[in-house]
C-alpha cells in the first residue's frame, strides 16, 4: 500500500493513468479539466510517455485513435463542450475496436454555459453521442479514490474489449483535493499482437478502419458488436447500495449527486426516516436489476440529479411501474442543496 | 530477355480500384516503388484518408490506418508518437487535407512531426461524385459550383498548400510536383524519395503535393485532362519546391 | 466531530492557503476531509472561496450548503456567507478590514486584527496565518504542532524560510481568541 496523498481528483486520474501504463495522452485546455493536461505535462514524459497538447478537440482524440493503432495505452480528456467535439472520435474507436479512456469532467451547457459542475452530458454518455449503434463502459467516481481506481480499471475494460471506456465525473470532482491512496494496478496483459499496426515482419498486414461498402458488412460488424456490448452489459455493471434495506424512499443518484444524497440519508436516519440509495457506478450499464428488485418492496424512488434529468428515464424503465418516481434536479451549473432535499423528502413522506 | 518493369508486389495482385486516367493508381505506385527501394514494407504505416484513395487499403499489402475524415495527420502523429521508428506515410486529398482537415494538416506540420505527407491536389471531390474543392481552380465548374468558382460570389480562392506551409518552422520539405507526364512522374518519384530520407533521418515533417487529373469528375478524356493540368493547374499551382531541408526557397512564381 | 468551514476573502489573501493547509493538516492527523476551492475565476483582487469539511466519519457530500465556521477575510465575505452560517456556528472574521459587526445574535462571532497581527511582525502577507491560529483555537481538532510540520511539508522552497516567522504569526492568532 502506498502513502496516503491529498490531491484533486483531476490529478489523481492523471497519475492513476500513468500507473496504470498509460503512455500516450493527448489534450486541449478547457476549464475544469485542465489540472490533467498539466499534471501530463510536467510527469509523462519524465516517465517515459508522450504528451501533446493538441489543436483542437477533435486533433487530440485522432491522436488517441493513432496511438491506440500501435497497442499503447492511450487517453485524452476534456469537459462538456469539448467532448461534444470528440464525439466523431469516439464513434470511430468504437467502429475501428480500438481501446482508450476518455475523461469528461462536466461542466453547465447546453453551449458555452459555465464552468460549474454539472450532470447534464449524461444522455451524452450512455445513449451513444456520436454517430452509430455503440455503446461504451462509463464510470461515474464520487470520490477522489474511487476516480482514481476506475481510471486504473478503465484501462483494463478498455484493452479487454477493445472498446473505448469513458469517465464522467463533474467539476467538483475534478476540483475537490481528498485524501487517497493509490491501489497498485492489475498488471493483467493484454495479447494485441493480432490486430496492433507497425513492426510488421513476419506477419500479415493489418488494417484498421470502420468502413465497408460492401453489401451486409457493416450490418454483420454490428451484430459482432451487440455480442461485445451485451457480454460488457452482463459483466462490467458496477453498483453501490447504502441502507436500501429497509427504506421506504430510495434515492437514486450517481457521483456528486450521490454523495449529496447521502449526506440527506444520514441526517434522514438520525430522524428516524428511513431512507437509502443506490449509486449507480457504471451509468452503461446501467444497473437495472438492482433497481428493478428494490422497486418489489419500496414505494418511492428519488433520483437526484444537477440536470433537468436525464437518467430518471433509465430509472422509469428499470422500475417499470412498480414504484413511484420522484425527482429533484438542478441543471446548468447548479448543485443540489441538503436542505431542499430533506424537505422534498419529508413531503413525499406525507403524501 | 531483360526484365525493365514488374509488379511492385506490395500492391495486391488485383485491378486498380481507381477510374481510368486518374493519378492515384500511379501516384501509388510511386509511393510504394519509394517504400520497398528502402526497404521499408515491414516498418510502414500507411495513413488512408476519407475520398477516393481510401480504397488504398483494398489495394496495398501495408499496415493501414484509415481515420476519419481530415483527421489523419493528427492520428498519424498519434502513431508516430507511440513508434518513432516506423514510417509513416500519410496519403491525403485536396478536401481531405485543405479543407476538413486544414487545422491538423498545419498543426501537424507545426510541430514538425517527422511524417511524410502525400497530397494528391486534383481539383475537386472525387468519391462523392464532384464537389467544389479548396483547391478548385477560379472559373472550373463542379456540382456544387455548377457556374464556375466565382471568388467575388463567396467561393474563396483555390489554396495552395505548399506556399501555406513553407512558413511553418516544422516544415523542413515541401514540394509540388505532377504526374501528368512521364518526366513529371520521375520528378514525383525523387520528391517523395526525399520526404522518406528525411523522415528516416529525423528531419521533420515533409509533404510533396501532387497535381493529379480526374478526368471523370472533370468531364474529360484523360488525355485532356493532362492537358488541362499541365495548361491549367500548373499555371496556378507552380511545380517545383518550397523548401528543401528547412530553408525556404525564394521564388518568383507569384 | 464534523467541521464544515468556509474560508473566503479576496483573491491575493491566502484564502486557498488557509484551506489546503487546513486540508493537508486533518489528513496528517488522520481525519476524513475534503477540500473545494471555487476555480477557474483565480484573479488577484478577484473574490477566493474554499471548503473544507474535516470529519471523523467520510465525508458524505464536500459540498457546504450550510457551514458551522465561517472564516472571511474582508467585508464583501462577511456580507455573503454569514446568513448560511448553522445556528450556533462560529464566525471568524478579519477586524483588520471589516469594520461592522455580523447582526445575527445567534451565532459565535469572533473578530480577529489578522493584519494588524502579521504587520506588527513585519509582514502583512501572513495574516491568514494569524487566521489559521485563531481558527485552531476555535475548532480544537487539528493541533498547531500538526499544522506547524504540514507547513515545513507543504510550503515551496522559497516559502521554507519563513516557516518560523509564519508559526509566530499563527501563535499569536491562536493566543488572540478566547473560545
Amino acid at each position: 500500500m502506498g502513502e496516503k496523498q491529498l490531491m484533486k481528483g483531476n490529478e489523481a486520474i492523471a497519475e492513476a493513468a500513468i500507473r496504470a501504463g498509460m503512455t500516450c495522452y493527448f489534450g486541449y485546455p478547457i476549464t475544469p479539466q485542465n489540472e490533467i493536461p498539466a499534471y501530463m505535462a510536467k510527469h509523462l514524459p519524465k516517465r517515459g510517455g508522450t504528451f501533446i497538447q493538441a489543436e483542437s478537440e477533435i486533433a487530440a482524440i485522432n491522436m488517441v485513435y493513432g496511438a491506440a493503432c500501435t497497442g499503447a495505452r492511450a487517453m485524452t480528456s476534456s469537459s462538456s463542450p469539448g467532448i461534444s467535439l470528440k464525439q466523431e472520435g469516439i464513434s470511430y474507436l468504437v467502429g475501428a475496436r480500438l481501446p482508450a479512456v476518455i475523461v469528461n469532467i462536466a461542466r453547465g451547457g447546453p453551449g458555452l454555459g459555465n464552468i460549474a459542475p454539472s450532470q447534464a452530458d449524461y444522455f451524452q454518455a450512455v445513449k451513444g453521442g456520436g454517430h452509430g449503434d455503440y455503446h461504451m463502459v462509463v464510470y461515474t467516481p464520487e470520490t477522489v479514490q474511487e476516480a482514481a481506481d476506475l481510471t486504473m480499471k478503465a484501462f483494463d475494460v478498455a484493452d479487454e474489449y477493445r472498446n473505448p471506456v469513458l469517465i464522467l465525473g463533474d467539476a467538483i470532482l475534478g476540483q475537490m483535493m481528498e485524501p487517497l491512496i493509490f491501489k497498485e494496478p492489475s498488471g493483467r496483459k493484454f495479447d494485441k499482437s493480432s490486430w496492433i499496426l507497425g513492426n510488421r515482419k513476419g506477419r500479415k498486414s493489418h488494417l484498421i478502419n470502420s468502413l465497408s461498402l460492401s453489401e451486409g458488412v457493416v450490418e454483420q460488424w454490428n451484430w459482432e458488436l451487440k455480442k461485445k456490448f451485451d457480454l460488457m452489459a452482463g459483466k462490467e455493471t458496477m453498483v453501490e447500495e447504502y441502507m436500501t434495506e429497509d427504506a421506504d424512499v430510495i434515492f437514486v443518484a450517481y457521483g456528486t449527486s450521490a454523495r449529496i444524497c447521502r449526506s440527506v440519508v444520514n441526517q434522514a436516519r438520525k430522524q428516524g426516516i428511513r431512507t437509502g440509495l443506490i449509486r449507480p457506478i457504471t451509468v452503461w450499464p446501467f444497473p437495472s436489476e438492482t433497481i428493478a428488485g428494490r422497486a418489489k418492496k419500496t414505494k418511492h424512488f428519488f433520483v437526484v440529479e444537477m440536470s433537468l434529468g436525464q437518467m430518471i428515464e433509465d430509472v422509469r424503465l428499470a422500475v417499470l411501474g412498480n414504484a413511484t418516481i420522484h425527482f429533484h434536479g438542478r441543471p446548468g451549473g447548479g448543485v443540489p442543496a441538503e436542505p431542499d432535499i430533506m424537505k422534498q423528502l419529508k413531503e413525499i413522506l406525507q403524501s | 530477355m531483360k526484365k525493365v518493369y514488374e509488379r511492385n508486389n506490395i500492391a495486391f495482385d488485383m485491378p486498380s480500384p481507381y477510374c481510368p486516367g486518374c493519378g492515384h493508381g500511379v501516384i501509388h505506385r510511386l509511393v510504394i516503388d519509394a517504400i520497398k527501394e528502402n526497404r521499408q514494407e515491414d516498418n510502414t504505416i500507411f495513413m488512408a484518408p476519407v475520398g477516393c484513395s481510401i480504397l488504398s487499403y483494398t489495394y496495398l499489402d501495408l499496415d493501414v490506418c484509415q481515420p476519419a475524415h481530415g483527421r489523419t495527420p493528427a492520428a498519424a502523429t498519434g502513431i508516430k508518437r507511440a513508434l518513432p521508428d516506423s514510417l509513416v506515410i500519410l496519403y491525403q486529398g485536396d478536401g481531405d487535407l485543405a479543407a476538413i482537415g486544414t487545422a491538423e494538416i498545419i498543426h501537424a506540420a507545426n510541430r514538425g512531426e517527422n511524417i511524410t505527407a502525400i497530397f494528391v491536389n486534383n481539383a475537386i471531390y472525387g468519391m462523392t461524385g464532384g464537389q467544389m474543392a479548396p483547391t478548385t481552380l477560379v472559373g472550373q465548374t463542379a456540382t456544387t459550383c455548377p457556374y464556375g468558382r466565382n471568388p467575388k460570389d463567396g467561393q474563396g480562392y483555390p489554396i495552395r498548400v505548399c506556399e501555406l506551409l513553407q512558413s511553418l518552422g516544422g516544415v523542413t520539405y515541401a514540394a509540388r510536383t505532377s504526374v501528368h507526364s512521364a518526366p513529371n512522374v520521375l520528378k514525383t518519384k525523387k520528391a517523395i524519395q526525399t520526404g522518406i530520407e528525411n523522415q528516416m533521418a529525423k528531419k521533420g515533417f515533409s509533404i510533396i503535393e501532387i497535381l493529379s487529373a480526374c478526368p471523370v469528375n472533370w468531364g474529360m478524356t484523360p488525355e485532356k485532362a493532362n492537358q488541362f493540368v499541365a495548361n491549367e493547374m500548373i499555371d496556378y499551382y507552380p511545380l517545383g519546391d518550397f523548401k528543401k531541408d528547412g530553408k525556404i526557397i525564394q521564388r518568383s512564381d507569384h | 466531530m464534523e467541521h464544515k468551514i468556509i474560508f473566503a476573502g479576496f483573491g491575493g489573501q491566502g484564502v486557498i492557503s488557509m484551506g489546503t493547509l487546513m486540508a493537508y493538516s486533518a489528513m496528517a492527523e488522520n481525519k476524513n476531509v475534503t477540500f473545494y476551492p471555487a476555480y477557474g475565476i483565480a484573479m488577484r483582487g478577484g473574490t477566493a472561496n474554499c471548503s473544507v469539511i474535516i470529519s471523523d466519519e467520510p465525508v458524505a457530500s464536500p459540498v457546504i450548503a450550510c457551514p458551522n465556521v465561517l472564516v472571511v477575510m474582508n467585508e464583501p465575505s462577511l456580507d455573503l456567507f454569514t446568513a448560511k452560517l448553522q445556528e450556533g456556528g462560529a464566525l471568524l472574521a478579519n477586524s483588520s478590514l471589516i469594520r461592522k459587526k455580523a447582526e445575527r445574535k445567534d451565532i459565535r462571532s469572533y473578530y480577529i486584527p489578522v493584519n494588524d497581527i502579521a504587520e506588527e511582525l513585519g509582514n502583512g502577507k501572513m495574516a491568514n496565518m494569524a487566521m489559521t491560529g485563531a481558527l485552531l483555537k476555535i475548532m480544537n481538532t487539528v493541533s498547531l504542532e500538526t499544522v506547524f510540520q504540514t507547513m515545513k511539508k507543504t510550503f515551496s522552497p522559497k516559502l521554507l524560510k519563513a516557516v518560523d516567522i509564519n508559526r509566530e504569526a499563527m501563535q499569536k492568532g491562536f493566543d488572540a481568541v478566547q473560545p
